[in-house]
């Protein structure tokens, strides 16, 4: 009954692990063809392949792990979808109903575990409710802002001896979820009157415009205003970013002409974005002079931490029509001569500091760059591949350099920040599109969180390319270190304990490649990369002393940054 | 500022698992809560009592309503209000004591519902405040035990929180 309804809700991938308490379902799968089963090594990584398909796709993933430990290791990539607002349907095996609450073999209070890490949950106490939760999971799992939902299943409700009527709800209805549809037309005038009488406008995209398929709706409107647009690390390719009005990923680790502009902006257009504390620094000291338009589909996430001067909650597609159109008929154009003078000076700043107008890193040395490495990369795969990342100086250097055209390519772990989603990740991705090129940028750190889904990709046949910025250091880690620890690297070295990544790679069937020297960068990544039926590891000796830069200067304005290990502004 | 906040929702198992641990990991602070189901057995009807100011319970308010299983929800604080709490109080009465508690349990107008030789146990129904100074009114010296309901609340005039 649950694997037939999966079948009617459109589920085509189904990732997992199997266990005693999933088994009935396990044997329901066996006995079918239209919901397809990918055998992942650990839960974590069912967890971040499916959120990665979802990521890809936009369509729910989905998810399924037994009771007890299958359940408690699949929380961590619940927890990342959740932080990221990534659809999911999580479906967990249970033990039988009446054995729930006396510590049975495997028994975890799944529901209880995940509670504040989903959108909702459901636990099932009668097989003729399945067809309705499953039908309501997936709808409340990708409408309004997406999130993860878990369904615990005991095991006797998915026993094939007990058998139901079974119809597959066409519509489900809970009365006491809306999620928000159009905006409010008052508010939306209001914004745009403000936009277009703005002298130094910023517009400030986040993960939600990606998320809600406004990607092509918010590049014409930016490219009708004439108005610069910043990404946040989750919004990469909601703006295409080789474009002119591109000014980079902003905050933390942005760049010094999008932090610049945020800084001095009179009015900034915050769509799907949440302003985040690794976006903002200090909110007392964010953006002194600007007014704020908000536009988000959840109404808890405005005013949260920055209040907004004009909100508005709605869709972002809904909500960027209506803008759109009210600025084709406004009577109003934007002040030319205003909006000429902002270019200057963001034309200055690029040319400053900018991160794509010269290389703002050593390209003397002899070793190799990480930030070249991502630079090769793109031109390798012409900017056209889907990149994952784990967490740390790679994902850095990947939001920075790999400029994203389009939307749904860059799919990383932005607001938990996990270690060890990138291998997975690119996974989901790759059986989302199974002739994409897919990469996987990771550190020798990261990639050993989740390293056993090699073995995944081999029996799936999925050729995933792995680049991994070898750094022998937890290069984020180090890099704090290095800035507020007088460099006392405390548990952030491996001591001469890394793996041989080459033969790690070959024993599971795959190429590996080692990279040492920076004038053989080049010709070993269109190796890697004519590779195509083959998963390759990169093994890539970087710079081990270099930082991400800029870097914001805790506790300061948006334009406090620190450019250089020795430079700041 | 106290505010009481009256939530309507899905009377189902977990539905009140939500809204404490919505609590607990916000950082927000529950002073008071009561529960029980309605007249419509499908639903239930949650008040709760919490400190903050305007900023913090528009977060409470907001994140409240994103529950899945929460219907609807008003702060009662914001418009005329009819708020109470039933208190049950165990004394010392014993002597001249006795006297002089039943006099101030008139003055509250409560009632005193069981006796015993050495004891009285009190009922008293009324706003947080009127129970609190009913409390120091009695004196610490003389209370065995307290037991309060936690806040109700209901709305004056014609607004009604239903479906």
């Amino acid at each position: 009954m649950l694997i037939r309804a999966l079948r009617d809700e459109g589920v085509e991938y189904v990732f997992g692990y199997p266990g005693g308490a999933a088994l009935h379902i396990y044997d329901a799968i066996f006995r079918q063809k239209d919901v397809k089963h990918i055998l992942v090594r650990h839960e974590q990584a069912a967890t971040h392949a499916a959120d990665a398909y979802s990521r890809a796709t936009g369509q729910v993933g989905t998810v399924l792990v037994t009771s007890g430990p299958g359940a408690t290791n699949a929380v961590t990539g619940i927890a990342t979808a959740y932080m990221d607002s990534i659809p999911m349907v999580v479906i967990s095996g249970q033990v039988v109903s009446e054995r729930i609450g006396e510590d049975a073999f495997q028994e975890t209070d799944m529901v209880g575990i995940s509670r504040p890490i989903v959108k909702h949950s459901f636990m099932v106490r009668d097989a003729r409710d399945i067809p309705e939760v499953v039908k309501k999971a997936y709808y409340i799992a990708a409408t309004g802002r997406p999130g993860p939902v878990v369904i615990d299943i005991p095991k006797d409700i998915t026993s094939p001896f007990d058998t139901f009527p079974y119809e597959y709800p066409e519509k489900v209805k809970i009365r006491s979820y809306t999620p928000a549809t159009r905006g409010h037309a008052g508010q939306i005038k209001k914004a745009v009157q403000l936009l277009l009488e703005a002298k130094r406008p910023v517009i400030y995209a986040g993960g939600g415009v990606i998320q809600g398929n406004g990607s092509e709706l918010l590049t014409e409107l930016a490219r009708k205003l004439n108005y610069p647009v910043t990404n946040t690390l989750m919004g990469l390719g909601a703006y295409p970013g080789s474009d002119r009005q591109f000014l980079g990923m902003l905050g933390m680790h942005g760049t010094y002409e999008a932090n610049m502009a945020m800084h001095h902006a009179d009015a900034i257009l915050a769509i799907g974005a949440r302003f985040d504390d690794r976006v903002t620094n200090a909110v007392n000291k964010f953006c002194p002079n600007a007014k704020i338009i908000h536009v988000d589909v959840d109404p808890a996430s405005i005013s949260k931490t920055v209040t907004a001067d004009i909100p508005i909650v709605g869709a972002v597609d809904s909500v960027l029509s209506e803008m759109m159109a009210l600025v084709l008929e406004a009577d109003q154009s934007p002040d030319a001569s205003a909006i000429k003078n902002w270019w200057e000076q963001i034309e200055e700043w690029r040319d400053g500091h900018g991160l794509y107008t010269a290389p703002r890193y050593n390209t003397s040395g002899e070793k190799i760059m990480p930030q070249d490495v991502i630079k090769v990369l793109h031109e390798v795969t012409k900017g056209d591949a889907y990149v994952t990342s784990d967490v740390g100086q790679h994902q850095m250097f990947t939001a920075q350099y790999y400029l994203f055209d389009k939307p749904r390519r860059w799919i990383n772990s932005g607001g938990l920040g996990t270690m060890g989603f990138g291998l997975p990740a690119a996974m989901g991705a790759q059986m989302a599109d199974r002739d994409a090129v897919v990469v996987c940028v990771t550190g020798e750190g990261s990639i050993q969180m989740c390293i056993q889904e090699l073995s995944t990709c081999t029996q799936y046949h999925l050729p995933i390319k792995i680049i991994c910025l070898n750094n022998q250091a937890l290069g984020m880690v180090k890099q704090w270190q290095d800035m507020q620890y007088d460099s006392r690297y405390s548990e952030s070295l491996y001591e001469d304990s890394l793996p041989d990544f080459v033969k790690l790679a070959e024993s599971y069937g795959h190429v590996g490649m080692r990279v040492t020297k920076k004038e053989e960068l080049k010709a070993k990544m269109e190796e890697c990369f004519a590779l195509k039926d083959r998963v390759v590891f990169m093994d890539i000796y970087v710079d081990s002393t270099e930082h991400v830069y800029p870097m914001q200067i805790a506790g300061a304005s948006m334009r406090d940054m620190w450019l250089s290990k020795t430079e700041r502004t | 500022m106290r505010r009481i906040i009256s939530v309507l929702m899905e009377n189902a198992p977990g539905s009140l698992s939500r809204v404490v641990g919505l609590f607990s990991q916000r950082g927000y602070n529950i002073e008071s809560l009561t529960v029980a189901p309605t007249e419509d057995e499908t639903l239930s009807r949650l008040t709760l009592t919490t400190i903050g100011d305007d900023h913090k319970i528009e977060q409470i308010t907001k994140h409240l309503n994103k529950l899945i299983d929460v219907v609807k929800l008003v702060d009662l604080t914001e418009g005329a209000h009819i708020e109470r709490e039933v208190m049950l109080i165990k004394v010392k009465a014993a002597g001249a004591q006795r006297a002089e508690i039943k006099r101030c349990v008139d003055i509250f107008r409560g009632q005193i519902v069981d006796v015993t030789a050495s004891l009285y146990i009190i009922q008293i129904t009324g706003t947080s405040d009127k129970l609190d100074a009913f409390l120091q009114a009695v004196g610490d010296a003389s209370i065995l035990e307290v037991v309060r309901s936690g806040v109700s609340g209901i709305a004056r005039g014609e607004k009604v929180l239903s479906l």
